[in-house]
């Protein structure tokens, strides 16, 4: 797989971060070169091997429903940029046409 | 004229996908409560904040919730369980993904019987059924400038329920939801309020000619708060893509938003260009492994479902199918009248109480059963007082029966005997009352000789008066003919 500017561009729209453009070429750079690491692998054979995911064979670690205090109400505000006396405050993203 | 409507000759092509909030008292992966209509903000703890450093731990009782409805929805429940991470960025998801899960749902491959009419069922597939949390609360017109976001909601569990495209119009939709609402509802995991959104709806909906081959392209409708609103926007939405199609148009894939008032669906504008949800494994739960012994127990303290309910109720015990789906509307009554069969065999008397005095009276006061003071043994008890023949129905449902509601350590007997509602039928003392009546008026006898058997009735009456209503009509109507056709 190749990176190229569209690829770049896709993925910041879905990590919504923005950069210069004089960046990009960088970006394409590394992480092409990053790609071309971990490329290394495709010269295993792994068919038939099921992909590992955890890094343990334990299984059903579960919680019984019981409830705990939550943070006080201050404490869930205390670090969003914008907010009232109750709720979070965002950017408004769904407008009705 | 009548020609054929040009929408008779299409056919719509339905599936849903129904997001039930579990009755859970903590979230799916954090230990906060989950709880509706608490103060904004305040159930919320480091984990649903998605804070740096946290970890997520999965609720138990999800589990079990996930296997109820497996069971009662005739699914497959797997053995091996993954999360999966649905990435997407959205205000009233802090973590930036959430956590449910992708290739391997808990449930797949059951299905949901539904009533079509008095004699007809539909068999829904249910393609699918998965744990997932639910996001927070966003608000977008309250505040001026602002969405307005609050997290108690962010993290509660939730089951989706995915159909196949099995459902043909707005009425079997309609049809499937409220069984599925009285489901989760007989299963205890979800009280199925759609007003308040612990039961979600949205819906995949595409029209085509009556027997093409093809599923025409599908669009889908968010945002109908009860399931009236569901009927109302799926048949508003079948229109607009039969008028489109006919027009020449085509129907483009895209999500629509139902608009209560004016019951038309309108177009949301995409939020990405593509939905790129980018589905992993989630790392940070393990595995859960449902082994069939687990199975089994969960199957053990399952409630008796609906459709199992009417089928003993139509088969083995002679009720009508009216009687039965009355009977089992609502979960507490259906267990109220088990409740009652437990002591009686007169099923059929039972059905009539439940259905008649007891329901009256609940809707008279607007009570609860739960608040009935008695329970199914007492009321069996006023029931063989009636079929005994030593109170009539009227004297047990207009006399007794409220002050049972007012004293339930009084016993139905106790409250005949003490208020002398025991009604004669003693041969000897009612045939004195009868022998008097007939004596009194002659020319009705003579009357009633000459052929007005319709007398009969106005004799009764004067024994019912002298006995003070007391007197059992059967014994007094064979008395009184006897004495009547003698001579």
């Amino acid at each position: 797989m190749k990176i190229d500017s569209k690829t770049v561009q896709d993925v910041a729209h879905l990590a919504r971060l923005e950069f210069e453009a004089e960046g990009e070429q960088k970006i394409i750079n590394d992480m092409n070169r990053m790609l071309g690491f971990v490329e290394k692998l495709n010269e295993l054979n792994t068919d038939g091997i099921e992909p590992l995911i955890y890094m343990t064979e334990e299984t059903n670690h579960l919680r019984e429903d019981v409830v705990h205090p939550p943070l006080s109400h201050k404490e869930v505000l205390q670090n969003a940029p914008k907010h009232d006396s109750d709720y979070f405050k965002v950017p408004k993203v769904v407008e009705k046409k | 004229m009548s020609t054929t409507s040009i929408y008779d000759t299409y056919e719509a092509v339905i599936g849903l996908e129904v997001h039930t909030q579990l009755l859970t008292k903590t979230k799916a992966y954090s230990n906060d409560e989950a709880a509706y209509g608490a103060m904004p903000n305040t159930l919320v703890s480091p984990v649903t904040l998605g804070l740096p450093g946290t970890l997520p731990l999965a609720n138990k009782t999800v589990i079990e919730f996930a296997i109820r409805l497996g069971l009662a929805t005739h699914c497959t429940i797997r053995e091996r369980n993954e999360y999966a991470r649905k990435n997407y960025f959205y205000a009233d998801l802090p973590k930036g993904y959430q956590i449910t899960q992708d290739k391997t749902p808990i449930c797949t491959n059951g299905y949901i019987d539904i009533k079509l009419s008095e004699t007809e069922t539909k068999r829904i597939g249910i393609h699918r059924i998965h744990m997932e949390e639910d996001a927070g609360k966003s608000m977008h017109d309250v505040d001026l400038t602002d969405t307005l976001v609050d997290l108690n909601r962010a993290g509660v569990p939730l089951l989706e329920i995915v159909t196949e495209p099995d459902l043909r119009s707005a009425d079997e939709a309609y049809k499937y939801l409220t069984e599925v609402r009285r489901l989760v509802r007989y299963l205890d995991i979800c009280d199925g309020n759609m007003e308040e959104g612990s039961l979600r709806c949205d819906a995949n909906i595409s029209v085509r000619k009556k027997g093409a081959p093809q599923f025409g392209r599908k669009v889908e409708v968010k945002n109908m708060n009860s399931i009236s609103n569901v009927k109302r926007a799926i048949e508003h939405e079948i229109i607009r893509q039969i008028d489109i199609l006919e027009a020449g148009g085509s129907i483009d894939t895209e999500t629509r938003s139902f608009d209560a008032p004016s019951g038309t669906t309108f177009s949301l504008r995409s939020k990405e260009a593509a939905n790129d949800y980018r589905y992993f494994p989630e790392p940070d739960l393990l595995p859960v492994i449902v082994t069939e012994k687990e199975i089994a127990r969960v199957k053990s303290t399952l409630p008796p479902l609906p459709d199992e309910l009417v089928k003993k109720y139509t088969q083995e015990l002679q009720l009508s199918i009216y009687d039965a789906s009355v009977l089992t509307d609502a979960k507490e009554i259906a267990l109220y009248f088990e409740d009652v069969l437990k002591h009686t065999s007169n099923a059929k008397a039972a059905a009539n109480w439940v259905m008649g005095p007891v329901k009256s009276w609940l809707n008279e006061n607007a009570m609860h059963i739960s608040q009935l003071s008695f329970g199914g043994k007492r009321l069996a008890e006023l029931i063989a007082l009636v079929d005994s023949g030593k109170v009539s129905f009227s004297v047990a449902s207009q006399k007794i029966f409220p002050q049972m509601v007012q004293h339930p350590e009084w016993t139905a007997n106790e409250i005949a005997e003490r208020d002398n509602l025991i009604q004669e039928s003693n041969n000897d003392t009612l045939l004195v009352v009868v022998k008097e009546v007939v004596a009194k008026y002659p020319e009705k006898v003579a009357e009633y000789r000459g052929g007005k058997v319709g007398l009969l009735g106005m004799f009764m009456g004067e024994v019912m008066k002298a006995s003070k209503g007391k007197a059992d009509p059967k014994v007094t109507t064979e008395l009184l003919k006897k004495e009547l056709e003698q001579n």
